[in-house]
């Protein structure tokens, strides 16, 4: 299903083209360096599944991502260009800054179904001044953060955060479910109980280390 | 072939131009620094006249003519000591609130400066008072960095101009630009500012062709560094790194220094010391230190205010003292293994770095930390030089591996109530963009303090201050109707730039994130103009330098353009072209920068209509609706 190939998916029946600075001649809007003359272009406004060569979905293959970014790294980072002139410095500062910015994305299933939902034009919950408004999940994650609190050895934290952890492959399951559906609401939903998870999580190992060095 | 060697502006007109692409890796330490040269991924340390030592002690003495560096200013700590400085390293880009925490760990007398009447500058950098100078860390470091440039330069019998500089992981921001402003103090160009323990894993990586998840522990004099690191197909990933910029060897000597002073307090001595009582107790208790390294114990004879006392130190004795220092180290790891969500289990190796980490009660707690016995085949004093000669071979002659690596700290911005919002999180891989947008918070607004701060915590007066700048001219709208965009851009070296921008107007400002000295602009300015004789002749001289390059790109691009759309170059475009390309070489092959512009001009000029019948041919190709590929 996910294609971790190269850019080129094959399917581009008409390539939209731009000028290339470099050489002034037509360069395929997407491509990172110019056929012709081979200098490197300007990012894009390429999607972060389309920069990976995927289709767009909350399944994604992470170690096939992570080969193609290590690959497209050794060819536009910033270091390949030391020697080079200033604005291909800066181009590849950029290219670079994009890839980082889509693998981030991608590899974390939280950032990975905010940028889903806003790509599907759902601002998700929780950020920009939104509430999250969902008592059952609220009054969970009290309970939750009365239980840490009240933790007092390492064991019992490690067990909350082994729990933690199960739920919240549980719910990166439903998420992929639910866009799979296209049903954005329970998927907005999922979404703000995984990033609850991941903060309880992120809490517990915080409260771990606290009572290692205690 | 002999077209193929215009090519190469490298190889052609300027004698010097090969030997200015010598660079060599600084390891910059708090207690010692260290120069390497890598030559076909060999890297060796350059050693002193006579070969015999590759550490140059980060100790410069201020008699009354120029500075004087390393071992020899080291030996004027017994006569003049207050006019020896030493451990710098930690005031790089540190202000009034770092000097608190640093009270009386440092050996010489600091001054905070008074705030400057500019309030848009950032926090303001301590100075020292040495003899009858006032200095700022950056000029002590830039004195430093110029001894080890001579010293390559004397190793290598020709001039060094470019290095790759090492620092901390754990450096924030203000401390990286102040090195990179020291090295430009010294006359190098940076160029790439690589974290310590990156440069270690890359002298280790390459040695063993290793694989997997390593992990580097770098404790040094005065800082402390944990990164995880997952090296494969010749990508060196940085995973998670954390540290402490104020813990190391540094303070074992204290702790030392302070056992010594109570032992014969012990036996009725009252001691007042001064400063270069301070530094020669210091000495002293750093010879403990390392006698202790081999030995169980060892004796010592402590000379102050005219009493000698003689003493024993146990290794015990020793480990006691520092166990709180050493538990601190591995309570920073264990988090940073947190970070990156890994067990030590599944650390493939450890990797020592730092003298401090000769100290054996150091290599134990690490061993049972990972549960193995850490690598030390590379000497920890020498490793961090050797991978920054490396890197800096890598970015001067290429090369099959990469670094990736990553911001060490938060960086946000303060919104309402003191409030940190962060925009990158720690950990992020650079280089990285991100913006966020705010809005007004009252109708007519015109204008909106942005404060960029770098840090964990949650509130701005616990978070470093790394900048404070006013976004001006918001047109009159009701609050919240603005949308303002913060951007952040961290470039490789780690620095950042912030800029803020008005979507709906386009009203915009830039600072980039500079600590400032104490001391004004001008000054600055001055400071530099005076170190650098040949300043102007050096700039224009990399002016020419990239006009060749550019022109030489220029060239390339537009001879592989005519070799892909033959069919589409007239034979009235191809001369002009063509004549276009040789006046274009013949002015590389001078020294006007102008006359290569202009050349260069020229040629797109000429290759302009050429140009846009490949636009053409290109577009028409795409509207006919085939498949593009196959007309290629």
């Amino acid at each position: 299903m996910s294609n971790t190939g190269t850019e080129d998916t094959g399917t581009m029946k008409h390539p939209a083209h731009k000028v290339c600075w470099s050489c002034k001649g037509p360069v395929e809007a997407s491509a990172l360096f110019c056929d012709t003359c081979n200098a490197i272009q300007a990012p894009g406004q390429l999607d972060h599944f389309k920069r990976f060569g995927l289709e767009r979905s909350f399944v994604v293959d992470i170690d096939g991502v992570e080969a193609t970014y290590l690959k497209q790294q050794q060819k536009l980072h910033p270091d390949r260009f030391a020697s080079k002139s200033p604005r291909e410095q800066a181009l590849s500062s950029q290219q670079a800054a994009s890839l980082n910015e889509a693998f981030e994305t991608l590899k974390n299933p939280v950032a990975r179904a905010h940028y889903m939902l806003r790509l599907a034009g759902v601002e998700p919950e929780g950020g920009g001044g939104h509430t999250v408004n969902d008592p059952e999940l609220l009054m969970e994650a009290m309970e939750m953060r009365e239980a840490l609190d009240d933790a007092d050895n390492r064991m019992t934290v490690d067990a909350m955060i082994k729990d933690t952890r199960k739920q919240a492959r549980a719910c990166e399951n439903d998420l992929a479910d639910a866009f799979a559906k296209d049903a954005f609401d329970t998927a907005k939903k999922l979404t703000t109980r995984l990033r609850y998870l991941m903060k309880m999580t992120e809490e517990a190992r915080a409260k771990k280390s606290r009572l290692a060095a205690a | 072939m002999a077209l193929l060697q215009i090519h190469e502006p490298g190889e052609t007109p300027l004698p010097h131009e090969d030997e200015r692409q010598i660079a060599v890796g600084i390891d910059l330490g708090t207690t010692n620094s260290v120069v390497a040269i890598s030559r076909d991924e060999t890297p060796e340390v350059l050693r002193d006249k006579s070969g015999g030592n590759a550490i140059v002690p980060s100790v410069v003495y201020y008699g009354e003519d120029t500075p004087v560096v390393g071992e020899a200013a080291r030996d004027h700590i017994n006569t003049d000591a207050s006019r020896v400085v030493s451990s710098v390293k930690r005031l790089m880009g540190r202000g009034i609130e770092d000097v608190k925490s640093l009270a009386g760990t440092l050996p010489y007398d600091v001054e905070v400066p008074e705030k400057s009447d500019d309030d848009s500058a950032g926090p303001m950098m301590v100075r020292l008072n040495v003899g009858n100078r006032v200095l700022t860390p950056v000029e002590v470091s830039a004195d430093i960095l110029r001894a080890l440039r001579t010293r390559a330069e004397e190793s290598l019998d020709q001039p060094v101009e470019k290095a790759v500089i090492t620092v901390p992981a754990y450096f924030d921001d203000g401390a990286r630009t102040a090195t990179k402003d020291a090295a430009t103090l010294a006359g190098i160009e940076v160029l790439r500012l690589v974290n310590e323990p990156t440069a270690a894993a890359l002298a280790y990586g390459l040695d063993n062709g290793a694989e997997g998840l390593y992990a580097v522990y770098d404790l040094g004099g005065g800082t402390f560094d944990i990164s995880l690191l997952k090296m494969q197909k010749g990508v060196f990933q940085v995973k998670a790194t954390g540290g402490d910029a104020a813990l190391g060897g540094d303070d074992f000597d204290h702790a030392i220094a302070e056992h010594l002073l109570a032992l014969r307090k012990d036996g009725g001595a009252t001691d007042a010391l001064d400063a270069s009582d301070a530094k020669r107790l210091l000495k002293t208790a750093r010879k403990v230190k390392e006698g202790l390294t081999d030995s169980d114990a060892v004796d010592v004879a402590v000379d102050l205010n005219g009493s000698e006392t003689s003493h024993s130190v146990t290794r015990s004795d020793f480990e006691a003292m520092i166990a709180k220092l050493v538990s601190r180290t591995t309570a920073i790891t264990e988090q940073v293994l947190d970070d990156a969500d890994v067990l030590p289990e599944d650390v493939k190796g450890v990797v020592l770095v730092g003298g401090s980490t000769r100290v054996p009660a150091v290599r134990k707690a690490v061993a049972d930390l990972f549960e193995q016995e850490p690598l030390s085949n590379i000497d920890p004093d020498e490793v961090v030089a050797l991978g920054a000669a490396l890197q800096a071979e890598a970015l001067t002659g290429g090369s099959d591996n990469l670094l990736l690596d990553v911001t060490p700290l938060s960086l946000g911005l303060e919104t309402m109530g003191g409030i940190v919002e962060k925009v990158i999180d720690r950990n992020t891989p650079i280089p990285v963009a991100k913006g966020q947008e705010f809005t007004t918070y009252q109708d007519g607004q015109s204008a909106m303090m942005i404060h960029v701060v770098q840090g964990e915590r949650e509130m701005v007066d616990q978070c470093r201050s790394l900048a404070r700048f006013a976004l001006t001219g918001i047109p009159s709208m009701a609050a919240g109707a603005a949308r303002i965009r913060v951007q952040f851009n961290v470039d490789a070296d780690g620095l950042l730039t912030v800029s803020a921008r008005e979507e709906t107007t386009g009203v915009e400002q830039e600072v980039a994130v500079k600590p400032t000295y104490g001391i004004n602009e001008v000054d600055m300015a001055n400071m530099l103009r005076d170190s650098m004789v040949h300043a102007r002749e050096d700039m224009l001289m990399r002016l020419l330098t990239e006009a060749r390059v550019e022109a030489k790109r220029n060239i390339l691009a537009v001879q592989a353009a005519m070799d892909a759309d033959r069919a589409l170059l007239t034979p009235e475009d191809d001369k002009n072209i063509n004549n276009a390309i040789a006046n274009l070489e013949a002015a590389m092959g001078g020294d006007d920068r102008d006359v290569i512009n202009d050349a260069a001009e020229a040629l797109e000029n000429a290759s302009r209509p050429f140009a846009e019948s490949r636009m053409d041919s290109r577009i028409r190709q795409a509207l006919t609706g085939q498949n593009v590929d196959a007309v290629n």
